[in-house]
This record gives structure tokens, C-alpha cells and sequence, in this order.
């Protein structure tokens, strides 16, 4: 009898188990990334169609799209207003997506480089200072040198934003305390 | 006519009809710890990939945020695996010869896209968005665990709907501000709970009710 129960128990948990098919869980259809046996290169995501322009695409704003103003050359212009929210933004995409290289002050010595990635440039030399804002984007959304482009992992807006923070990074390193409000110079612990 | 059974059979049958309930209880027992087990879930399982890829180093070592990688999860419903041009990034000139990192420069040369293997993995009947939890204060961590410290990805938590439902009635416990949503080991400023009703309210999270409808997961 008891033989029989613990028989009719496994016999009952294998029903159970075997029981369990997994056809709702992975469906055939295609999720972002699920590879495809169907298309030749693997992939289940599809190149856009030549000339297609997705509705809201156009991107035919020069300057938020190249950093280039009327004349093709890289534009001062910010194309749109520079605002604490955008520098809070670009500080926080520019920690994630440059520091690895040029380091949280922009010197150029982050953690890829003292691994051995080519140094950059420091954002604190009188070149850097002067090239205009569209020269900071272009090189952000093209690469320059050894340093590759992020047009894939920063959208534009973003990359503006990271714009308005290197500026800001530049001025922290070439600041008087005449610069800082007198109502904030207690937060700076004693530097002059 | 004598007896045909005798009379300890009385005892025998009682004790078989109690063990009978116990068998079945333990059956259901063992079901039900089993459907729970990391075995089943595949928890705690660090999974096979074409090229051992360490979180541990990248995040925990390097300091690189989860986002450099997972460019979408603020966006969109899935975080995003990078391409291979976002490894070249770097090993265009670091590791550049080592043969651990062959298969990414043949999927640089050959644009062949690797064939990771998905670790945390959903069911398809399950509309899960990264975006809508990363912007009410659910950070990486929670669900993942710390990554930072995986030398191979594996899967922290079971994934099942109850372990979903834990913070779907009850957010408050969860969620933290969105500066650290990608912060490994976490600690809130003081109480959670109290930190955690804040933000349920500073971020208009939905009520219990509407986060535990049906359709709020299920399509």
C-alpha cells in the first residue's frame, strides 16, 4: 500500500513536471535582440529601408543635429537655452559616458587610460578653451583621434548637455573666488 | 471460519491511511519547494557565454557605469545589450591581442553579431518595461543584485510572479531615489520605509491595486 502511494506519488509529480511546456513562455515572435534563423544575418532587427524617415526624423535641424551653424563651420551657439537642468544632465552623462577616459575633472587620466588607452587631451588647455561649442559635439558625435564615436550611446540632446558641462568643467579649473556668490563661498571649506 | 486478517491489521491500516495524507502532503511539499528552487528558477546560475565577460571587473574594477553599456534602459522597455562596437570602444587598444577577446574582434571584423546568452529571461507573456522602473526609483541592484561583484553574469532573484508582486504591493520598501538607480550596494539615508513612501509619492507611483492588476504585467 505504502509502496504503491509512493509510486502513485512520483508517478503523479513526473505527470506534473512533464506536463509543464514551455510554448507561452517562449513564444515565436520577435523581442528587441531575440535573434531570427530566418533573416541571413542572424538578427531579428531590421536595417531601415533606404531613404525611409521615421515620423519626427527629419533631423533637419543643422545645429542640434552637426553642431554646424549656416556657414558649415563648427557653430558658439547652443541650440537651446543652457540651464541648470541641462548642466545637472550633461554632469550626469558626461560621469557616465566620458569619465572612463577623461576623468571626472576632464585632465584626461580616468581609469581606461591608466590601463593603457591612448591619453586624451586635457579640457584645461587654452586650445580646447577656445574651440566653440559645435567643435565639442562634432567630436562627441564623430570621434576624433583615438577617441571613438558615441553618436550610438548618446543622443543628441545629451550630447549638448555634456557640451554645456565640459564648459562648466573648464571654468571650475579657471575660477577666482570672486566667481562663487558670497552666499556659497562657505560651502568650498576655506579654498580661496 | 477463522479470521482472515488478524487483529494488528486494524493497526496497520489505520497507520497506512494517516501515512497515506502524510505522502500526499509531502508530494505537494516537494512540488512546491521544487517549482521554487533556484534548480527550477535557475537563480544563482551563472550561464555559459562565447566570451567570459565579467561584470565584476567592468563595474566592480573599473567603476563603469551599468549605462555605458545598457545605453536604453532610461528609454525603453529593454536595457539594451551593446553592440560590439561599444567593447571595441576600449579594447581597440586594451587586451587588443588577447585570444579571450577573439570572438569579439572576428564580430567587429565580420559584423556577425555575438550570440550572448540571455541570463535574466522573462517569460514571453510577461510586458516588462526597464524604463517605467528605472524612472520610479527601482535600481538596477534590486533586481539584479550586485553585478558588481559577478566575475559571470547570473540571475539573482527566482523572476516568478510572487517575487514580482513583493514590490508591486509594497514599493515603498524598494525604491530609492533616481540619482542612485544605478548605485551597487545601496544604502538609504535613513529609514527605507519613510525614505520609500516619499518617493512613491514624489514619483506617482501607482497604488497596490493598479500595480497588482493583471493587465498592468500581462496583455
Amino acid at each position: 500500500m505504502r509502496t504503491k502511494l509512493t509510486l502513485g506519488g512520483l508517478a503523479l509529480s513526473l505527470a506534473v513536471l512533464s506536463a509543464c511546456r514551455q510554448d507561452m513562455h517562449d513564444q515565436p515572435k520577435y523581442v528587441p535582440l531575440r535573434p531570427s534563423d530566418f533573416f541571413a544575418d542572424g538578427r531579428s532587427a531590421r536595417p531601415i529601408a533606404e531613404g525611409t524617415v521615421a515620423r519626427g526624423h527629419l533631423n533637419d535641424d543643422k545645429l542640434f543635429y552637426t553642431g554646424k551653424g549656416a556657414d558649415g563651420r563648427p557653430s558658439q551657439e547652443f541650440p537651446m537655452p543652457v540651464t541648470k537642468a541641462l548642466l545637472l544632465r550633461g554632469e550626469q552623462r558626461y560621469n557616465i559616458y566620458c569619465t572612463p577616459c577623461h576623468d571626472r575633472t576632464g585632465n584626461g587620466n580616468g581609469m581606461i587610460v591608466r590601463r593603457g588607452y591612448r591619453r586624451p587631451p586635457t579640457y584645461h588647455s587654452d586650445r580646447l578653451r577656445q574651440q566653440p561649442n559645435g567643435y565639442l559635439y562634432d567630436v562627441i558625435t564623430n570621434g576624433f583621434g583615438a577617441m571613438p564615436d558615441y553618436a550610438a550611446q548618446v543622443q543628441p540632446a545629451d550630447r549638448w548637455a555634456i557640451v554645456a558641462y565640459i564648459r562648466a568643467l573648464q571654468l571650475s579649473q579657471q575660477a577666482s573666488i570672486n566667481d562663487v556668490p558670497p552666499e556659497a563661498r562657505n560651502q568650498l571649506g576655506g579654498a580661496k | 471460519m477463522s479470521q482472515i486478517f488478524r487483529r494488528s491489521t486494524n493497526t496497520f491500516t489505520r497507520a497506512t491511511i494517516f501515512g497515506a495524507v502524510f505522502m500526499l502532503g509531502l508530494t505537494v511539499w516537494a512540488i512546491d519547494r521544487l517549482s521554487r528552487s533556484d534548480y527550477v528558477t535557475r537563480a544563482t546560475q551563472a550561464r555559459e557565454q562565447p566570451v567570459p565577460f565579467s561584470h565584476a571587473h567592468h563595474v566592480g574594477g573599473l567603476g563603469v557605469d551599468c549605462q555605458y553599456c545598457h545605453t536604453s534602459v532610461e528609454i525603453s522597455s529593454y536595457a539594451n545589450i551593446p553592440p560590439t562596437k561599444t567593447c571595441m570602444n576600449c579594447h581597440s587598444q586594451i587586451w587588443s591581442t588577447s585570444p579571450t577577446l577573439e570572438p569579439v574582434r572576428a564580430s567587429y571584423r565580420t559584423n556577425q553579431s555575438i550570440r550572448w546568452t540571455k541570463v535574466n529571461d522573462l517569460p514571453d507573456f510577461v510586458y516588462f518595461n526597464h524604463s517605467i522602473h528605472v524612472n520610479k526609483g527601482v535600481g538596477c541592484e534590486s533586481c539584479h543584485g550586485r553585478v558588481d561583484r559577478m566575475p559571470l553574469t547570473y540571475q539573482v532573484n527566482s523572476l516568478q510572479m510572487e517575487w514580482c508582486l513583493n514590490c508591486h504591493r509594497n514599493p515603498e520598501k524598494y525604491v530609492r531615489p533616481r540619482e542612485f538607480i544605478t548605485t551597487m550596494g545601496y544604502q538609504p539615508a535613513g529609514d527605507q520605509e519613510e525614505i520609500g513612501r516619499k518617493l512613491v509619492a514624489e514619483y506617482k507611483i501607482q497604488n497596490a491595486r493598479t500595480l497588482t492588476s493583471c493587465s498592468t504585467c500581462h496583455r
